[in-house]
């Protein structure tokens, strides 16, 4: 038997450049909307910045429900609005918005934790140097959480990698659509640990250079 | 240069109200080193965030230069914070940024080019004493350096008053000495009114030029420290000035040493101010014919003058010792009599 008789590697291919189309797209929206989501939380709970207990609630509610919808349900739930933003429901763009809507409620929350992490009293420092609340939040907290900011999108971005795969229910393509349907439905079981081995890779690149730039920036 | 008057702070938490602050009037002068000592939970450390608006007070008037704090507006605010510099217990350093960087923070704040920032920072890394050390970040320097980069990033916007909260409790004897050669040292050069909290009497001596001692949210008691250390009227001063003067406090006592030096008459002095200095004591032994046994003692340096403190055994004829204690006291000594 030869290894890996089965593989279309062309096929094989367009499956991984499918997914790391959809995780880097997906997380680049994430990053953005996670961090401002993340921002948010922190300054709506925040004595030094914007406390409002009501628009911390709400936000927090919010940020917990899409949080624990599972990615299998949000993707369905969010068909038409899908179908508005993208015009259509099938593809790779169609996975987007839910990929998004999933994790960067997930990443506010670990972006919350990070800027919790910064010492109250250099926050305080800032303050009475005369800085203003953006200041703050652009000269202190972001660079001081930065490490946090990072591992953060890190994890997350390993976490959507593992969301595209579900994304082949609307046809979104990619490793774990491929491992399904070719793999498991045909039997062809070196298909699926081919798409497997990829996925890992993929992973532990995504790991190695989050780790890396952590180690870089952290001075503490 | 500032005022507090009636000034209050009340907190409120679940089980009821705190009186953090209360009823303080107190009047810093330009230039001075003033220094307000209390335990911890006396209020010192509130009070001080008054100063500069990190705590709002409930009531009173806080005036900075003539500029009533408590009816500014957020963005007046932070325009005469430039003004009011704070130094921290825990430094409060950005660990993202080198040394330079955070030194260079305040300006940053407030919009100076870049070039005017280099120069600035260079100058204060050499009044500070860190060349050398410009491009290391913090986790890279010791207590005394990291709060040496906290002085200069306060003095790098050129306030005229610095609020030093605790800035030397987190630091080793030795190196809270050096801290404090600095801030004298930048009080002197830079003419810079310097207002400081803390829990240790040897801080006050050694740098402050009038105390106020604090004691449940009160000023129980303040004025220039060499009067302070003379007289101190509240019972809570007295136990600061003990620390002070009696260095071995479990040997020095009139009890104790009555049973190692049983003859004579054993006396307490206590010199202040410039008669620490002369050689009054020799004197005194050579004019009235009594002998002094020297116990113990020690001597303090003070912004004004030396404070000291001796055990002395006087041996002689009860009224030449008498007389000797007299020409003492004549002298400007406190003479304290062991009566057995």
């Amino acid at each position: 038997m030869k290894w890996f008789e089965n593989i279309d590697w062309v096929q094989m291919w367009e499956a991984t450049q499918e997914t790391l189309y959809m995780t880097g797209i997906a997380g680049l929206f994430t990053f953005v909307f996670g961090l401002i989501l993340g921002l948010l939380l922190y300054a709506t709970n925040e004595e030094l910045l914007f406390k409002n207990r009501t628009a911390y609630s709400v936000l927090s509610f919010f940020t917990n429900i899409f949080r624990a919808i599972p990615f299998i349900i949000l993707l369905i739930l969010l068909f038409p609005v899908t179908k508005i933003i993208t015009g259509s429901i099938i593809g790779s763009e169609a996975a987007l918005p839910a990929l998004i809507v999933g994790a960067a409620p997930f990443y506010a929350r670990m972006v919350e934790l990070g800027l919790r992490e910064v010492d109250k009293g250099v926050i305080e420092a800032a303050e009475s140097m005369g800085a203003t609340k953006l200041q703050i939040i652009l000269k202190v907290l972001i660079p001081e959480a930065l490490p946090a900011i990072v591992s953060g999108i890190t994890v997350t971005l390993v976490a959507l990698v593992g969301y595209t795969a579900m994304a082949g229910v609307v046809g979104g393509g990619g490793l774990g659509n491929l491992a399904y349907l070719e793999g498991f439905q045909r039997s062809q079981n070196d298909v699926t640990v081919m798409a497997t081995i990829l996925v890992l890779v993929i992973v532990f690149v995504i790991q190695f250079i989050g780790d890396i730039l952590v180690r870089s920036i952290d001075k503490r | 240069m500032i005022r507090l008057q009636n000034l209050a702070k009340v907190y409120k938490t679940r089980h009821g109200a705190i009186n953090a602050v209360t009823d303080v009037d107190l009047t810093i002068e330009r230039g001075e080193i003033f220094g307000i000592i209390g335990y911890s939970g006396a209020g010192k450390s509130t009070l001080i965030r008054l100063l500069n608006m990190l705590e709002t007070p409930t009531s009173g008037s806080i005036q900075i230069d003539g500029v009533e704090m408590t009816t500014l507006k957020p963005k007046e605010l932070r325009g005469v914070r430039k003004n009011v510099s704070m130094v921290f217990q825990h430094f409060n350093l950005l660990w993202s940024r080198t040394v330079e960087e955070n030194i260079a923070f305040p300006l940053e704040l407030a919009g100076y080019p870049k070039a005017k920032r280099a120069e600035r920072v260079a100058e204060l890394v050499q009044l500070v004493g860190l060349d050398g050390r410009e491009k290391n970040y913090p986790s890279q320097l010791s207590g005394g350096q990291k709060q040496r980069v906290g002085i200069a990033r306060a003095l790098a916007s050129n306030p005229d008053v610095l609020l030093c909260d605790e800035a030397t409790s987190a630091l080793d004897p030795k190196t809270t000495d050096s801290i404090l050669d600095l801030l004298v040292d930048i009080n002197q050069k830079l003419g810079l009114t310097i207002v400081l909290i803390t829990h240790e009497m040897h801080v006050i001596q050694k740098i402050c030029h009038r105390v106020a001692v604090m004691e449940g949210g009160k000023i129980v008691e303040q004025g220039p420290v060499l009067q302070v250390f003379r007289h101190p009227e509240q019972p809570i001063t007295r136990e600061f000035v003990k620390q002070l003067t009696t260095p071995n406090e479990n040997e020095l006592t009139f009890s104790h040493l009555r049973e190692r030096y049983p003859t004579g008459r054993i006396v307490q002095l206590t010199f202040v101010g410039t008669s620490a200095e002369s050689p009054i004591l020799a004197e005194v032994m050579k004019d009235a014919d009594v002998l002094f046994n020297i116990i113990g003692g020690s001597v303090s340096q003070t912004q004004d003058g030396a404070i000291g403190t001796l055990f002395v055994q006087l041996i002689g004829e009860a009224d030449k010792a008498d007389h000797s204690i007299a020409k003492l006291r004549e002298n400007g000594v406190e003479v304290e009599v062991d009566e057995r």
